[in-house]
C-alpha cells in the first residue's frame, strides 16, 4: 500500500508519522515549501534573530530516512482521481493507494487596489521571510494590515529591528473579534506601549504606487490619511488553500469538505489540516479551525483510520495560546468576545499594572464553569480541561485554584485577589485550600 | 528547487548595531582590562579603579540593553551578533580566552606570578594589595582569578538579573549564585587562609561547596592530613564535606534534582549561568552529541572514582594502630557502600516494574570487581598497573585544568556555556544520575499547548532538544537538565514548568500529556 501525502506542515507530517507508528505502508510526502518540515509558528523568531531556520525544524534529517518516510520537494500541479495519480511540476508522475490532502492555508487579500506591488507581503511562507527581509534594509516605516495573531507577530518582528511600524485594523479595539473587552484593551494599550503606531477602526483604502510598481503609502479609508512606508503586510486573517485544485470532483466548501473521520467525497482520498472543512463540526467549534493542534490531531486521527482502525476527530474542549508582544495568553472553554453574554457571569481580575489578568466565565444558575481566560498567567491546560470537562462549579474551581497555577517556581498567585474580587461580584467569602505542587495535581487528576 | 531562505543563517541581515551608550560601556570594561594588563606599579588605588571600570562597564552596558525597553524575552538579534554566532568576534573571544587558560594553567611567570621566592610583577604583582588586605600574603595566579571569577559572577550576574527581571525564578537563583561566589568561593576562604598562619603551610580547600568529584584531590593523602592536623576549622571542613558527599547532597538532589548545586550553587555553573548566558544557544542539540555526552561523562565520572580509592588505598596502612582506617576496613566499607547502592537500586527497580536500571546495576558490579583487584594487587596499591600519582597527574591535566578550565570556559562561544558541565564534569554526572532514577524534579509540559517552535531546545544550554519531549507531551527527565529554567522563561505559549513531586516518583515521564486519539 502506497500514501501519498500533499504538505509536509504539522498535518501532513503528523499524518505520515502515525502511519508509520502503526503500519508498514509506503509513505512519500510531497511539499513544494521546504525540503524538510519545518515549525510555521517559529517564523517570526528566524526574522528577529532568536532562531536560525534549522533550529525550526523538529526533526533532525536523518529522521525521515531512519523511518522511512519518502520525502519530496516538489508542486503538486494536478491530482488524477481516475487513475490515482500526482502530477508533480518538476518530477513527473506518482501514483497512489491512498492519498492525504494537507495543504494549509493561504493568506487573504482582499482585493484592495495596489495589493500586488512590489513591497507587499504577508507572513505565512518560508518565503514570505526573504521579502520581508529584502524590504527591510533602510526601511523607514512598515505598515501591516489587518488585526490578528499574524499581525501581532509582524508588528513585533519589525520592532526588534527599530523599524516603524503602524498598524491598521478593523476593529475598534485590538482583537475584539475574538477577546472580551478588558483583554482587548490591555493589548491595545500594550501595543501602544511599545510604540507601535495603533490605527484602530480603520480599513485600507488603497497601496500606493510610487510610479516605479513599488507600494509608496497606503491610504486610510475612514480618513483619507496617506501613510507613507516603504512595505505593506497583509495580515488580515486566511483562508484553506484549495485553489490550486482547480475544477475538481472533490466537494468543497470553503475548505475541502471531510467527514469526521477526516475523509472526502472520494473514498480513498483524505484531508487534513488547514486546507479542511468539517462537515459536521462539534457544537461550540467551526468548520474551519486554522491552528496547529487541530492539524496535529487530525494527523493522528486520519493515520488510525487509514490503518484500519475507526476514529472519529475529536479534538476536545477549545484551548489556544499565542502571546502578543510582551504577554502571554491562554483560553481553555468557550470564551467569547465583547461582554459577558447572558445567562454567564464573568469572575474578571486584573493586575494594577494592567498586563496580567485572570477571567472565568461560569453559568449564573449553576456556577458551573465554562472557560478560562490568561494574560500575562500560565494555567496547566490538563486541569482547566477537567473542571471544565465534569461541569464544576466557579466556587469549588477558585477553592482548588493552586491546582491550576502554572506560572514558575516563586511567582505569585493570585488566588486571594480573585477570591476578593468574587465576594464582591456576588457576596460570597471563600477560603482558597492549598493546593500547591503537583503532587496534589497528579491526585486530582487521576481521581 | 532551490533550499527556501537559506540567506538567513548565512548572511547576516541588517541586525540592530549596539548604541553609543553600549559601545562606550564595552569600551569602559575593557580600559579595566587594560589598565590590568599594563599597570606598571602595585597600587590599590589603581587596581580598585581596574574592577569598578570593568563591573561597571558591564552593568552599564545591561542597563542600556535590558532597563530601556519593557520586561520580556531579550533574544532579538542573537543569531545575527558576530560574538553570539561564532562569528569572527566569536572566535577571536574564543582563542582570548584560550590563551588566558593556557597561560594560567601552565605558564604563571608570564602573568607575573614570583617564582622561588621573587616577588611578583605584572598582573599577579597587580594584584598583591588585595591579596594583602584580605589574607596578608602576596597574591598567586589562583588569587588573580579567582578575583576576576568573582568579579564577572557579580557583573554578569546583575546583567543576567535584568534580562530577566519579570522572572522571580531567574533572580533568585542568580542571587543565589552570586552569593555562593562571592562568600563561599572567595571572601571567606581567603579570609580564613589569613587567620591562621599554619593553613599556608598546611592547605586545605576552604571553599565549602566545591565538593568531590568535583574537587577531584579531596580525598589526597595531604589533603586529608592537614584538614584533620589544623584544628576545629580543619575537622569541621572534613566532617562537613563528608556530609555534604554523602548526606546532604543526595537528599537536596532527591528532592530538588541536581538544579540544586548546578545553577544555584556551583562556581562552574555560576560563571556558565551569568557570564556565558549569551552563549547558551550554541549548545549542539543533536543526537550525536547526546551519545558522546553520555559517554564521555560517565567514564569520566568511573575514572574519577576508580583513582580516588585507589589513591586512598595507595595511602593507607595495614597497621590499626598507625591509621584510622586500614585498608581492610576501606575496602570493606566501599563495597558496603556499593552493595547498599546496588540493593537500594534494586528495590526501586522493582518499586517502578522497569528494567533500564539494568547497566547501573552492572556499572556497580563492575565497580566492585575492580576495587577488589585493586586489593587483590595491593602492596603498591597501583590501580591500572600504574603509578596512582601519576595518573591523577593526567587526569589533574587533561580533566581538572584542559577540560574544566580551557575547553570548559575558552570555548564558551564556540560550544555553548555549559561544554565542561555537559560533557566533563563527574559531580553533574553523579547528581544526573540521581536527578533521572531518583529524585522528585522534573519538567511537565502543559497539556496540547506546545506549538514546536523550538525556542526551548534553541536556548536549553545543556543541548537537551526539549521541544521534542514538549510536543509529545512528555515530561523531560534527563540525567543532564540543570534547571536552569530557561527553557521554561523562553517558551512563548507557556509549556514547561520545571517542579518537583514524590508520588509517581518512579513512574515520572512515562506517561504522555498529550490529548491523543482515542481509540476503542
Ligand atoms: C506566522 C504564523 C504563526 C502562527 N502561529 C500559530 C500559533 O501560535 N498557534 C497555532 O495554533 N497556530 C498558529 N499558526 C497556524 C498554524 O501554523 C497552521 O494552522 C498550521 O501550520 C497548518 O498546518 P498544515 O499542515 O495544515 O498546513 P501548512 O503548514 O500550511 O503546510 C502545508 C504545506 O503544503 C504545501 N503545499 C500546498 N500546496 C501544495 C501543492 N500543490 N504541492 C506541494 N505542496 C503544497 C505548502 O507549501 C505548505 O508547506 C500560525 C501560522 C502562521 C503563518
Ligand atoms: S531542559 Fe530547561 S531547565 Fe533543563 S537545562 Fe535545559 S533549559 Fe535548563
Ligand atoms: S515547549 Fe514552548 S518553546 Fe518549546 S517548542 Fe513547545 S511551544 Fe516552543
Amino acid at each position: 500500500m502506497h500514501i501519498a501525502i500533499i504538505g509536509n506542515g504539522i498535518s501532513g507530517i503528523s499524518a505520515a508519522r502515525w502511519i508509520r507508528k502503526l503500519s508498514d505502508y509506503k509513505i512519500t510526502v510531497i511539499s513544494s515549501e521546504s525540503e524538510y518540515f519545518f515549525s510555521r509558528t517559529a517564523l517570526m523568531y528566524i526574522y528577529m534573530g532568536h532562531m536560525r531556520y534549522e533550529d525550526t525544524k523538529p526533526y533532525e534529517d536523518w529522521f525521515w530516512d531512519k523511518n522511512r518516510i519518502n520525502l519530496i520537494h516538489d508542486y503538486v500541479e494536478s491530482i488524477d482521481f481516475q487513475s490515482d495519480t500526482l502530477s508533480l511540476k518538476d518530477q513527473g508522475q506518482i501514483s497512489y493507494d491512498q492519498l492525504i490532502i494537507a495543504t494549509g492555508s493561504a493568506p487573504n487579500r482582499f482585493g484592495w487596489p495596489g495589493q500586488d506591488l512590489k513591497g507587499v507581503g504577508s507572513l505565512y511562507h518560508l518565503q514570505d521571510l526573504g521579502v520581508m527581509e529584502h524590504y527591510s534594509r533602510d526601511l523607514s516605516r512598515a505598515v501591516i494590515v489587518g488585526g490578528g495573531l499574524i499581525g501581532i507577530e509582524m508588528a513585533e518582528m519589525f520592532l526588534s529591528r527599530d523599524i516603524p511600524v503602524t498598524m491598521v485594523v478593523r476593529e475598534k479595539s485590538f482583537w475584539d473579534n475574538i477577546l472580551p473587552t478588558e483583554e482587548s484593551l490591555m493589548i491595545s494599550r500594550h501595543i501602544v506601549r511599545h510604540h507601535i503606531d495603533l490605527r484602530l477602526s480603520s480599513n485600507l483604502k488603497e497601496i500606493v504606487d510610487d510610479g516605479a510598481g513599488r507600494a509608496s503609502a497606503v491610504i486610510i479609508a475612514e480618513t483619507g490619511e496617506k501613510i507613507p512606508c516603504g512595505y505593506v503586510g497583509l495580515t488580515a486573517g486566511v483562508h484553506p488553500n484549495i485553489q490550486w485544485l482547480g475544477e475538481t470532483p472533490i466537494e468543497t466548501n470553503r475548505g475541502i469538505l471531510v467527514s469526521d473521520r477526516l475523509q472526502t467525497n472520494i473514498d480513498n482520498v483524505w484531508a487534513i489540516g488547514d486546507c479542511v472543512e468539517l462537515r459536521n463540526p462539534m457544537p461550540g467549534r467551526r468548520g474551519v479551525e486554522a491552528i496547529w493542534y487541530t492539524g496535529r490531531m487530525m494527523g493522528e486521527t486520519c493515520a488510525y483510520n487509514i490503518c484500519g482502525q475507526e476514529v472519529s476527530y475529536d479534538p476536545g474542549i477549545w484551548f489556544n495560546s499565542a502571546k502578543f508582544l510582551d504577554i502571554e495568553y491562554q483560553v481553555y472553554g468557550d470564551i467569547r468576545p465583547y461582554a459577558t453574554p447572558e445567562g454567564q457571569e464573568s469572575l474578571y481580575w486584573e493586575h494594577l499594572e494592567g498586563e496580567k489578568s485572570v477571567r472565568i466565565v461560569y453559568e449564573k444558575a449553576s456556577k458551573k464553569v465554562v472557560g478560562f481566560n490568561l494574560m500575562g498567567i500560565r494555567f496547566r491546560h490538563e486541569v482547566c480541561e477537567q473542571w471544565i470537562k465534569t461541569s464544576t462549579s466557579v466556587e469549588e474551581v477558585l477553592i482548588n485554584l493552586d491546582l491550576a497555577h502554572f506560572d514558575p517556581e516563586f511567582y505569585q498567585s493570585y488566588k486571594n485577589e480573585l477570591l476578593e474580587t468574587y465576594y464582591k461580584l456576588t457576596g460570597h467569602q471563600l477560603s482558597a485550600k492549598e493546593m500547591n505542587g503537583l503532587d496534589k495535581v497528579l491526585s486530582f487528576l487521576n481521581s | 528547487m532551490s533550499q527556501p531562505y537559506k540567506s538567513m543563517s548565512l548572511v547576516h541581515p541588517n541586525p540592530k548595531n549596539l548604541d553609543i551608550v553600549q559601545k562606550a560601556m564595552i569600551a569602559i570594561s575593557l580600559l579595566g582590562l587594560l589598565l590590568i594588563v599594563l599597570a606598571q606599579e602595585k597600587s590599590s588605588y589603581l587596581l580598585a579603579l581596574s574592577m569598578l571600570l570593568i563591573s561597571s562597564g558591564i552593568i552599564g552596558f545591561a542597563w542600556r540593553s535590558y532597563l530601556t525597553r519593557p520586561s520580556g524575552i531579550q533574544n532579538n538579534g542573537i543569531w545575527f551578533r558576530s560574538i553570539s554566532s561564532r562569528g569572527i568576534l566569536g572566535w577571536i573571544t574564543g582563542l582570548i580566552l584560550t590563551f588566558f587558560y593556557i597561560i594560567l594553567y601552565w605558564y604563571p611567570q608570564y602573568l607575573g606570578l614570583g617564582i622561588e621566592g621573587a616577588p611578583n610583577r605584572g598582573i599577579v604583582g597587580f594584584f598583591d594589595p588585595l591579596a594583602m588586605a584580605l589574607k596578608g600574603t602576596p597574591a598567586s595566579q589562583w588569587f588573580v582569578y579567582g578575583t576576576l571569577y568573582t568579579l564577572a559572577i557579580f557583573s554578569f550576574g546583575i546583567k543576567f538579573i535584568w534580562k530577566y527581571r519579570h522572572n522571580r525564578y531567574q533572580i533568585l537563583r542568580t542571587i543565589s549564585v552570586m552569593i555562593s561566589q562571592m562568600f563561599f568561593a572567595y571572601l571567606i576562604p581567603e579570609l580564613l587562609e589569613g587567620l591562621n598562619e599554619e593553613y599556608s603551610t598546611k592547605w586545605f580547600d576552604k571553599d565549602l561547596k566545591n565538593m568531590w568529584p568535583l574537587d577531584y584531590d579531596f580525598f589526597d593523602q595531604w589533603h586529608i592530613a592537614n584538614m584533620s592536623s589544623t584544628g576545629l576549622l580543619g575537622w569541621s571542613v572534613l566532617i562537613f564535606s563528608l556530609l555534604l558527599i554523602f548526606v546532604i547532597s543526595p537528599y537536596l538532589t532527591y528532592r530538588y534534582g541536581k538544579r540544586w548545586y548546578c545553577s544555584w550553587v556551583c562556581g562552574c555553573g555560576g560563571l556558565a549561568e551569568t557570564a556565558g548566558d549569551s552563549f547558551r544557544h550554541l549548545s549542539d542539540k543533536s543526537l550525536k552529541s547526546w551519545k558522546i555526552e553520555r559517554w564521555l561523562i560517565h567514564s569520566i565520572l568511573v575514572f574519577v572514582v576508580v583513582m580516588t580509592i585507589a589513591v586512598v588505598y595507595g595511602y593507607l596502612g595495614d597497621d590499626s594502630s598507625r591509621y584510622y582506617i586500614t585498608r581492610t576496613m576501606f575496602t570493606v566499607i566501599v563495597v558496603s557502600l556499593l552493595v547498599v547502592t546496588g540493593l537500594i537500586v534494586r528495590f526501586w527497580m522493582k518499586q517502578a516494574g522497569r528494567n533500564d536500571l539494568n547497566k547501573v546495576i552492572y556499572g556497580i558490579l563492575g565497580l566492585i570487581g575492580v576495587i577488589l583487584l585493586i586489593n587483590y594487587l595491593s602492596g603498591s596499591g597501583n590501580a591500572f598497573f600504574i603509578d596512582n600519582y601519576t595518573f591523577k597527574k593526567w587526569y589533574g591535566l587533561l580533566i581538572g585544568a584542559t577540560f574544566s578550565g580551557v575547553i570548559g570556559v575558552g570555548f564558551y562561544p564556540l560550544m555553548g556555556n555549559r561544554v565542561w558541565c555537559r560533557f566533563g564534569c563527574p559531580m553533574a554526572a553523579i547528581l544526573g544520575l540521581q536527578q533521572k532514577f531518583f529524585s522528585r524534579f522534573r519538567i511537565t509540559t502543559n497539556g496540547n499547548q506546545c506549538i514546536s517552535c523550538g525556542n526551548c531546545s534553541t536556548y536549553c544550554e545543556m543541548g537537551i532538544d526539549v521541544r521534542s519531549y514538549a510536543q509529545k507531551g512528555q515530561d523531560i527527565i534527563r540525567a543532564s537538565c540543570v534547571g536552569c529554567g530557561i527553557c521554561a522563561a523562553v517558551c512563548p505559549r507557556g509549556v514547561l514548568r520545571l517542579e518537583n513531586a514524590g508520588t509517581d516518583i518512579f513512574a515520572k515521564g512515562l506517561e504522555l500529556r498529550n490529548n491523543h486519539v482515542m481509540v476503542h
